[in-house]
Formats: structure tokens, sequence, C-alpha cells
């Protein structure tokens, strides 16, 4: 219907369909996610010193938080739990920081000028992070293994599969801020916001009992990827209430990020 | 509208308006632009800073809700034309992603079309063959400015939209661009190019639109719109001379002083010549030249520095403020 002006058009020897953009797109975008050295090193190395130095000097501990009847878990296995739940939400919400600097270049606004579709550009931004969290996920299973860490393999699968999924908000989170926020702002709203999700979540400390607190962290979906990682621990599947959870956060974020998305075509 | 009486293809413009809120005020960027444009054509789009060359493009590409007025763009919405893949586009602000290099860029670029153009060849013809293994965070200005190109064409495009595309580039690679440019419309593309070079509107495109002050002041070939200030200059040294009485003369508009010489802005030099031989027999060092595009341009626009009735535009308007 577009060609109907063309006078002599040129050889057209490629055509591309959705899924060939949506993998080459993708691939390209893991192409520069791998590339930047910095942001790798600070995104997986930072969850993976911190883990040496917390689990490392108690890897004999194998009565952590042990009361009563609880025999408490062994140090380095708690650890690592903890350390992917942090380590993963920030790698995905870092995703943010990615669009943030493809603003700051123009480049939404070149985007917005190809056929690229607003689900095709979130799918591949989504996959890139959940690679890196994968990525991130792995390394903190070598680790632990390193420090005596031993899991059947179904608990592994479990644990990974349920922190896989409530990662998804997070995802839309740092998608929404990558459109909002500028480059500058950008380190300190990731650093804050990831540190008062992992802190009310439950990362550093257990959330249990009852009260105010307890049903706000409840409301958060960084307590539900922290519970995801208590698989490990003995902790079981979500309850209904963590699916709900999770399915609101996901839903509101990703409306709001497909909003900024939309309405991001300014020059900056 | 008429939308009846429009046909279905080409780019059509129609009472475009764009304010821009600022803190001192509302900025009307854009006051009722009409433009169209035939497929196949070459149209340069020129004026001074804050003219509303970049707001007017940035609303036929759709980046811009304008305020009034409607773009459509082959029959079709512009973004109903972007998803087709119909335009390529060069903004004037913005760079390239970093990581990758220069062919990966613009490989990705073409993955993203539904009928691109082969890279390779978009590569030869862009002429960046030399820098397609480096990255793209290693690149001179120049060199930034013809990856941006290729990445326009590769989208191999029926309508090809450029801001200030050579704003970066010195004299040498301005023209390879331009050569290229020839080789691509050449094919029947249409090509949109915001410009404020006049030499680069005079001698690229088929027609030139003039816009000042977010309004479209003149319309046409570049011929026809230094014929419609129509100027041409004659200069005489001529002693002593009465300049009212050289202002009443046939074809004349108005006479200025140069010293023992004078200016006369003629609307019909050929008249004017005459009778000023008839006249005045002791004018010699006779020199007549044609107005030239700065001049039509700056009589059009009125941003004439001796012409004090109307102040020069003065912020930089066309940018959109940050908000």
């Amino acid at each position: 219907m577009i060609a109907n002006n063309g006078v002599g058009t040129a050889p057209r020897a490629v055509a591309n369909t959705p899924l060939s953009t949506t993998l080459a797109y993708t691939k390209f975008e893991l192409l520069r996610t791998f590339r930047n050295r910095r942001f790798f090193v600070f995104s997986l190395g930072f969850p993976l010193v911190m883990y040496f130095l917390i689990a490392g000097p108690n890897k004999n501990n194998h009565h952590l938080g042990a009361s009563g009847d609880f025999p408490g878990v062994f140090a380095p296995l708690y650890y690592m739990v903890s350390l992917i739940a942090f380590g993963t939400m920030t790698a995905v919400m870092a995703g943010g920081a990615r669009i943030a600097a493809e603003r700051s270049v123009g480049w939404n606004r070149q985007l917005r000028l190809t056929p690229l579709s607003t689900r095709t550009y979130f799918r591949t931004k989504v996959i890139t992070s959940y690679l890196m969290a994968l990525t991130s996920i792995l390394l903190m299973y070598l680790a632990g293994t390193l420090l005596g860490v031993r899991l059947p393999a179904s608990q592994w699968l479990e644990m990974t599969a349920l922190v896989l999924v409530a990662l998804v908000p997070f995802a839309a989170i740092g998608i929404l801020m990558g459109h909002l926020l500028t480059v500058d702002s950008m380190g300190p709203a990731l650093g804050g916001l990831s540190a008062l999700f992992a802190f009310l979540g439950g990362t550093w400390f257990p959330i249990t009992g009852g009260g105010a607190l307890v049903e706000i962290a409840k409301s958060l979906p960084s307590y539900w990827l922290v519970q995801a990682g208590q698989v490990g621990v003995g902790g079981g599947a979500f309850p209904p209430r963590g699916w709900i959870v999770l399915a609101i956060w996901t839903a509101v974020f990703a409306i709001l990020a497909g909003r900024a998305y939309q309405r991001d075509t300014k020059r900056v | 509208m008429t939308q009846t009486s429009s046909p279905p293809t080409g780019i059509h413009l129609r009472g475009l308006v764009k304010n821009f809120r600022t803190p001192q005020g509302t900025v009307q960027a854009v006051r009722g632009v009409d433009i169209s444009i035939v497929p196949g054509e070459t149209v340069a789009l020129l004026g001074p800073n804050g003219a509303g060359k970049s707001t007017t493009i940035d609303m036929l590409l759709g980046l811009l809700p304008p305020d009034a007025g409607t773009v459509s763009l082959f029959g079709m919405p512009p973004m109903n034309a972007v998803k087709a893949g119909a335009i390529g586009a060069m903004l004037q602000t913005g760079s390239l992603i970093r990581d990758l290099s220069v062919r990966e860029l613009v490989t990705m670029m073409a993955a993203l079309y539904p009928k691109p153009l082969p890279v390779d060849e978009v590569i030869e013809l862009t002429g960046i063959g030399d820098v397609a293994a480096r990255k793209t965070h290693k690149l001179s200005g120049g060199q930034t400015q013809r990856v941006r190109f290729a990445l326009a064409l590769v989208s191999n495009p029926d309508l090809l939209v450029l801001d200030e595309p050579t704003v970066a580039m010195d004299v040498e690679a301005r023209r390879d661009f331009w050569t290229t440019m020839r080789g691509f419309t050449s094919r029947g593309k249409t090509v949109v190019f915001a410009t404020h070079y006049l030499e680069e509107a005079d001698a690229y495109a088929d027609r030139i639109i003039l816009m000042a002050r977010g309004q479209v002041v003149a319309d046409g070939p570049a011929t026809e719109i230094k014929a419609t200030v129509g100027l041409r200059t004659i200069r005489a040294t001529l002693p002593g001379a009465d300049l009212d009485a050289l202002a009443t003369l046939p074809g004349v508009k108005n006479a200025d002083p140069r010293g023992e010489a004078v200016v006369l802005h003629c609307a019909d030099s050929d008249l004017a010549i005459r009778a000023l031989l008839e006249r005045y027999p002791a004018a010699r060092d006779i020199e007549i030249t044609g107005a030239g595009l700065e001049q039509a341009f700056l009589q059009l626009t009125g941003d004439d520095p001796g012409d004090t009735g109307i102040s020069p535009v003065t912020d930089n308007n066309d940018k959109e403020p940050a908000r």
C-alpha cells in the first residue's frame, strides 16, 4: 500500500518478520549489555563480593537463627538465597539504567520512527534483564557451592523458577524508571529503591509474626522474591496471596511503563 | 477540511499549530502550517533558528502531537506510516547507542524494518566502510552523522526526513552527503530536509518552503522564490544623484547611497537599467546582480538587520523547552 509511489524501487533482498526482528534486536541488546563491562561487574560482582564477605566468616555455622525447637539453617545457604533476591532485583531494575542511557542520546526517538512495536521493545528489554538475573543466580549458586551449600536438584529448580516469576514486577518498575528519570538520577534512585525493597521485603532479616509492617511487607513484590528464595531453606511455594500481589504489581507497573514509553518522544 | 479533494498519496500537513509553555510564557512555535508534498519530490524546509522547522518535522513524524491540524503521510496518520516502515528519519538531536560496532548497529536497525536495504549496500552508499568495524562511541562528529544517515537509509523508506543533516560535516563531507542523497532520490523517493544553509536548499531541493516565526512565508522552486521578492540590484557610480528621484524610476523599488555610488533595488531590472541610462547618461561602473537566495530570504523573513520595523527572532524557540 505504501509502495504505490515507488518509481523504480531498490532491490529488496531481505524481508523481516516479527520473529526475526525480535531475535535480532534481542541479540544486539544482549551483546551491548555484556560488552558494558562496568555495568556487568557492578551488577553481578557486587552481590558476589557481599556474599563472600558475609557468608565466608560464617561458613561453618549450621545453626543460623536457631531458637527453641528450630535448629536454624546453614548460614551460607541462608545468605545465598538472600543475596539471590537482592542481586537479581538489582540486575533486573538496572535494565532501567540502560534505558535512561539510551534516552539521553535520543535513541528512544529514533526507535519510535521504526516499526518496532512497544511489545517487542518490552519483550527484548525483559529478556535481556532476565538473562542478567539468570547469570546472577548461577554465579550465586556457584559461590554457594564453594562455601558448602548442597541442595537437591528439584529444590534448585523450584527456587529458580519462583525467583524468576517474582522478578516480573521489578522488570516493569525498572523500565518505568528508565523512561521517567535521567541518567544522573538513575543511580541514587535505583540504589535507594532496591535498598528499600530489600529492607521491607525481608532480605536482611526474616519477617515473621503479625502487625502493620508485616502486612505491608507481604504486599510488596520483594517479600515474595525473598520467599521464593526461602524454598531453598525449607520454605514452601507461594500461597495465593503471593501470586495476587505479584500479579497486581506487574499489571500496574507494566501499564505505567507502557504509557511512559508511549509518551516518551521528547527531545531530551 | 476538504479531505475529499486531497489525493490519497503524498504528504499533507493541514493547519498545524503547536505552542509550548515556558516560564516566560507561551511560545507559538508553529502557527498554522499547510504543506502538501507530492511523492518523489525533494523539499527543503528553509528558515532561521526558531522558525519552527524542527517542531514541524516532529509533528510530521508523529513524535509531537499538534495542538491543532492534521498530518497525513501516504493517506495514513504518521504512526501507521511508521509502523509500515515507510519512514526513515535523521533527527537533528541525538547520537548513537554505545557498545556496538557501526556494522552491528546498522544491521540491528535493518532488522527492525519489514523490507530493509542490504546492510552492505547501505554501508557502501554512505561511505562508512572504513569505520564499519569501529565502535559507535569512537567516531568523529562527521562520521557519526554519516552513520545516522545510514540508519535512516537502511529502512528503505518511501519518505526520508532529515533535520539539519549536514550540521556537523565539513565542506567535503557535505558534498559527499548530497551526492549520496541524489543517488537515493533518483529512486523516486520523497525527501524532506530542514536546513539553514541556503546553498543546500538551492542546490539540492526541487522546491523550497521558507519558514519564519512558525509560518510558511514562501513555497515554490528556488527560482520562483527569488522571483517573489524578485530582486536584482543595480549598482552604479553616480555622484550627486537625487536618491528620491532615482527611487521613482520605473522598475526600481528603492535606492541606497554607497558613497559616490548608488544601489538600486529593482523589481524589474530590465526596465530600470533602460530608464537609468536614458535619464542619467553619466552613470558608470554599472553592475547588475541577482539577489541570491540569501537576500530573498532576508526580505521574506523580515530578518534583515536594516529592517528596523520588525524585531529579529530572539529565542531559539524551535527547540522544545525542557520540562
